[in-house]
């Protein structure tokens, strides 16, 4: 199995990334603040306005080191791509998968199924960890009601019907998902989902996450050669990238949900780290982010035993091994897609 | 894998002196200076044998020496620091 080697993060906004004898260089006016071979690393993500030299960028695509530039707030600008996408029949393949109604059907269901199955679960745990300070009636009810949606799911057959229940079942997750906040409840609860902008803290953290998971999705999908624009249930739109959205379903559960989850309950996120804006969207502010980042790169360094595959490996490859999987299928090498089933 | 590169340089001619400094250039592209003449490379097995070969080609066997110890995936718990701290450690959350 890969080895999933260190993200190093650039959260400082007025510093240059440049290249020297393979290293990434961090420059901040004339000081040297770091140096860094880019073999020990496995992607750059920069959060600084003043970007990177062309030559860097260079270097990155050919090593095969992800860097990704984003705005000191956080919006996504743009990706470095190497030469990695080199398996034309493999994109083939996958344009014809998803030309196809009937087999771009079973592979929707199989990601709605594996979001619903973790949603379940992610209710379950809660019961079982917590019985005394959740609110076990509701869990109860609206985990059977998932339940219900998972057989619904199974003999559901059109794009349409499938999203209706898709949309269901988040309602009915996200009506238990106050319960699962157990401290500071003045400052984070959870009524409904708001995005675009994020109107409460717990929104606000959750899209930052989000974002954080899919665009781990889409270097995965980059990563095993498949085209993370083309998807099976997302329609395509320019500049959408649908199968990244496809495959992040089954990770927003366990990976997202329960990530953002912990960093609440155990404190690590806080009331001071959100800003709230003109629009009424509510944001994190720099050292949120920061908080936020550097737990999840402690979060995707702890291992995990894969359902499917039956070995050790870190959670931030399962994104990669999901994709791994998808492309084994589209190849005709497996009968059937395993979701990412998390109990 | 994590190895630790450690060489000695005869630095007695120019010639030694350039010696020394292609050693270090090359162990800084596959890892961090933590010491003078100490770097720690997080490398694959691929990397390290081009690493090796790299290092010998430009060293002098007779004068110079050079030394690696490779202390496997779980190296963290093999390491420890006291004082002040010259690189970013990779096993840790790389934040700037």
């Amino acid at each position: 199995m890969r080895q999933l080697l260190n993200t190093l993060f650039v959260t400082t906004e007025d510093v240059y990334l440049s290249l020297e004898n393979d290293n990434v260089v961090v420059h901040q006016d004339d000081q040297i603040l770091a140096k860094v071979p880019l073999r020990s690393i496995e992607s750059i993500l920069c959060f600084s306005y003043k970007g990177a030299s062309p030559s860097l960028m260079g270097r990155c695509g050919e090593l095969g080191v992800g860097l990704s530039f984003y705005s000191p707030r956080g919006r996504y600008y743009c990706s470095i791509l190497g030469e990695n996408n080199r398996n034309v029949l493999l994109r083939r393949a996958q344009y014809r998968y998803a030309d196809d109604e009937v087999l771009s059907l079973t592979l929707a269901k199989s990601f709605i199924l594996g979001k619903v199955f973790n949603s379940r679960w992610v209710l379950e745990r809660a019961k079982r960890d917590h019985a005394l300070r959740v609110n076990v009636k509701r869990l109860s009810e609206q985990s059977e009601r998932l339940a219900h949606s998972l057989r619904d799911i199974r003999g559901c057959e059109s794009m349409e019907a499938l999203r209706g229940i898709e949309g269901i079942a988040a309602k009915d997750y996200f009506y238990a998902f106050d319960d699962l906040i157990l401290k500071s409840k003045d400052d984070f609860f959870f009524e409904e989902r708001t995005r675009r902008p994020p109107l409460d803290k717990m929104n606000a953290l959750l899209s930052f996450i989000y974002s954080v998971v899919t665009n781990d999705c889409v270097a995965a999908l980059q990563g095993v050669g498949l085209d993370p624009y083309v998807g099976f249930m997302h329609v395509d739109r320019p500049g959408r990238a649908s199968l990244a959205l496809d495959l992040v379903e089954e990770f927003r559960p366990v990976l997202a949900d329960r990530f953002a989850l912990t960093l609440v309950n155990t404190g690590v996120v806080q009331s001071k780290d959100f800003e709230q804006r003109e629009n009424g969207g509510v944001f994190l502010t720099d050292s949120g982010r920061k908080a936020v980042l550097s737990s999840w790169q402690k979060r995707k360094m702890e291992l995990i035993t894969h359902p499917f595959l039956q070995e050790r490996i870190s959670w931030g490859l399962v994104p990669y091994v999901q994709a791994l999987l998808l492309a084994r299928l589209l190849r005709g090498d497996l009968d059937a897609y395993p979701p990412f089933f998390w109990k | 894998m994590m190895v630790v590169v450690a060489y000695d340089v005869n630095t007695e001619t120019p010639e030694g002196r350039k010696r020394l400094r292609a050693v270090a250039k090359i162990s800084a592209k596959y890892g961090q200076r933590v010491q003078n003449s100490v770097f720690e490379c997080e490398v694959s097995p691929s990397d390290y044998l081009m690493l090796v070969h790299d290092l010998v080609e430009v060293m002098d066997q007779e004068r110079d020496s050079l030394r690696m110890y490779k202390l496997g995936a779980k190296h963290s718990s093999k390491i420890e620091q006291f004082g002040r701290r010259r690189h970013l450690p990779v096993d840790d959350v790389m934040l700037i």
